[in-house]
């Protein structure tokens, strides 16, 4: 109740704020239109906001879906072989230091107008925090659960690669999933940047493109209405991420609150 | 006294209904073996801290090594354990002729609880580390043995640190291995707590060549068959003799002070008593 009580003054306080900058400067409606004109563009033109919100929402959830598979086998494999680590290393590292803005008309030459291109641009952004955070997660397995299962399994009569597999299930990937928790937080934060991104590049549907159109148009209001319909997209994601992700990992007893 | 009542109480429950199965189970399956254990050199990260280390174990019977911290006491139960790399020279030798690799269960001074496991499932992990199947029945079984019969669906976070340790020892059990070695199982908890475990794991190691490092005379002359004491300058063992077969002992019992008194002695805190 409380919660939903600092979530009601915190929301109508930023409104109240936006609504008296309006006032203050009498600024024209294509400059920064009014709170109240924002939602009476909404309810007109919802049917197609709603259409390009799913484009955006099918891009996001296909590039986590991507981006965090991706990730987790990437981390498996540098933990599991070291030798991939010089290799695969220097690239992650790369593809994080080339500005994602830059590339995007390239995967638009690449993957065509549609969907595809976005779905890679959100996968690039989210892969590099979920291979970090987990392969983090997978080298901190403490030696003490280590040598346990060494002294466990030294009686088995299966091959090492059976192994090593079952303590990766049963040890190693367990240990590592608070960590890879964290980096799907963190996937979750930026990947709707990544569509939207990946759709300025060029596109013919999605929040982004109905952003830019609107923008061209002077339809700020228009802009406005998409706009915040992207932030109540990404906050829901980002806090129906974080609500799973807690209920799944209940008996970690140091668990902390970020709602 | 009266905590030494509270043990044989302990005991006396742990004796009836669901354990006795388990009881059988364990005298019929455990052949005893004896252990030689000769470790020419122990070092901890990279610097030598102990050399010509040689100890017998006797079949069937629990050893305690006492000794200061920082003398290589896990070192050693950790060489034998084959978790660290043994130096050349050394030899552990059983005394039925076979390999010890696989016969060894190995209790650590942490609880080691698997956090996202409820107890049970906490027990059967060397079994699916293994890819064997899980047998459930002896977990419940040794579950109810240490006491904990109700707990077995509740997760390691929900209980207390004795009850943590009661479910590692019976992990350690679970394996059903003709030689234990245990490191401080009991460091960590308060005296009655400790005092109850001690009653319980020597009912549950008896009949297994059990090797238990420790820091604590009492503990020591309470639970070992043989008390060895690993202390000096330079560093040396030198057993405690004619303690008799009968464990748990009292080692309040004047019999015992003189022991307890000479095992001070070598461990060199008689000084600092004043």
């Amino acid at each position: 109740m409380a919660k939903f009580l600092r979530l009601t003054i915190t929301v109508s306080g930023l409104l109240g704020i936006w609504w008296l900058v309006v006032w203050a400067t009498s600024l024209p409606k294509f400059i920064l239109p009014s709170p109240l004109q924002v939602f009476i563009k909404f309810s007109e033109r919802y049917d197609i906001i709603f259409e390009n919100a799913v484009t955006t929402a099918t891009e996001i959830l296909l590039g986590l879906a991507f981006g965090i598979s991706l990730g987790v086998l990437s981390a498996l494999a540098i933990s599991i072989h070291r030798g991939v680590k010089q290799w695969v290393m220097p690239v992650l590292v790369a593809s994080q230091a080339i500005p994602v803005f830059a590339i995007a008309p390239l995967l638009v030459l690449w993957f065509d107008y549609g969907i595809t291109s976005k779905v890679v641009m959100a996968t690039l952004i989210i892969y590099f925090p979920v291979t970090v955070s987990f392969l983090d997660g997978l080298n901190r397995t403490s030696s003490d659960w280590r040598d346990m299962a060494s002294v466990m399994q030294s009686r088995s009569k299966s091959a090492a690669p059976m192994r090593l597999f079952r303590l990766y299930r049963y040890i190693k990937i367990p240990f590592a999933l608070p960590a890879l928790a964290s980096g799907i937080r963190v996937a979750a934060a930026v990947a709707p940047i990544g569509a939207v991104v990946g759709e300025w590049g060029g596109s013919s549907s999605g929040l982004g493109y109905l952003m830019l159109h609107a923008n061209g148009r002077m339809q700020t209001d228009l802009l406005f209405a998409s706009l915040l319909t992207l932030t109540v997209m990404a906050i829901s994601l980002f806090y129906l991420t974080d609500y799973i992700l807690k209920l799944a990992l209940k008996w970690q007893p140091d668990q902390e609150t970020l709602t | 006294m009266v905590a030494n009542d509270t043990s044989s109480v302990a005991i006396a429950a742990m004796k009836d209904g669901a354990t006795s199965a388990f009881d059988k189970k364990q005298k019929r399956g455990c052949s005893a073996i004896g252990l030689s254990i000769t470790l020419p050199v122990i070092s901890y990260s990279g610097k030598v801290i102990l050399e010509d280390f040689k100890i017998e174990l006797k079949p069937g019977t629990i050893t305690c090594l006492l000794g200061p911290s920082g003398v290589g006491k896990t070192s050693i139960l950790k060489s034998i354990a084959g978790i660290l790399p043994l130096a050349a020279g050394s030899d552990i030798r059983a005394s039925d002729g076979e390999a010890i690799m696989g016969r060894i269960a190995y209790m650590d001074q942490k609880d080691l609880l698997l956090p996202w496991s409820s107890a049970l499932d906490n027990l059967l992990i060397a079994a699916r580390l293994r890819g064997e199947k899980v047998d459930r029945h002896r977990a419940k079984a040794l579950l109810a043995a240490v006491g904990l019969a109700g707990k077995a669906s509740e997760l390691p976070s929900t209980l207390s640190g004795g009850m943590r340790q009661r479910v590692s020892l019976a992990r350690t059990l679970m394996d059903d291995a003709p030689i234990v070695l245990v490191d401080e199982p009991f460091s960590a908890l308060d005296a009655i707590t400790r005092h109850r475990l001690q009653a319980l794991l020597a009912q549950l190691c008896a009949g297994r060549t059990t090797l238990m490092i420790t820091h604590d005379p009492m503990e020591a002359l309470r639970l070992g068959h043989q008390v060895y004491v690993l202390a000096g300058d330079p560093v040396k063992l030198t057993p405690i003799d004619d303690l008799g077969d009968q464990i748990p002992r009292d080692p309040t019992l004047s019999s015992l002070k003189e022991k307890y008194n000479q095992i001070l002695d070598l461990l060199g805190m008689q000084k600092d008593l004043g």
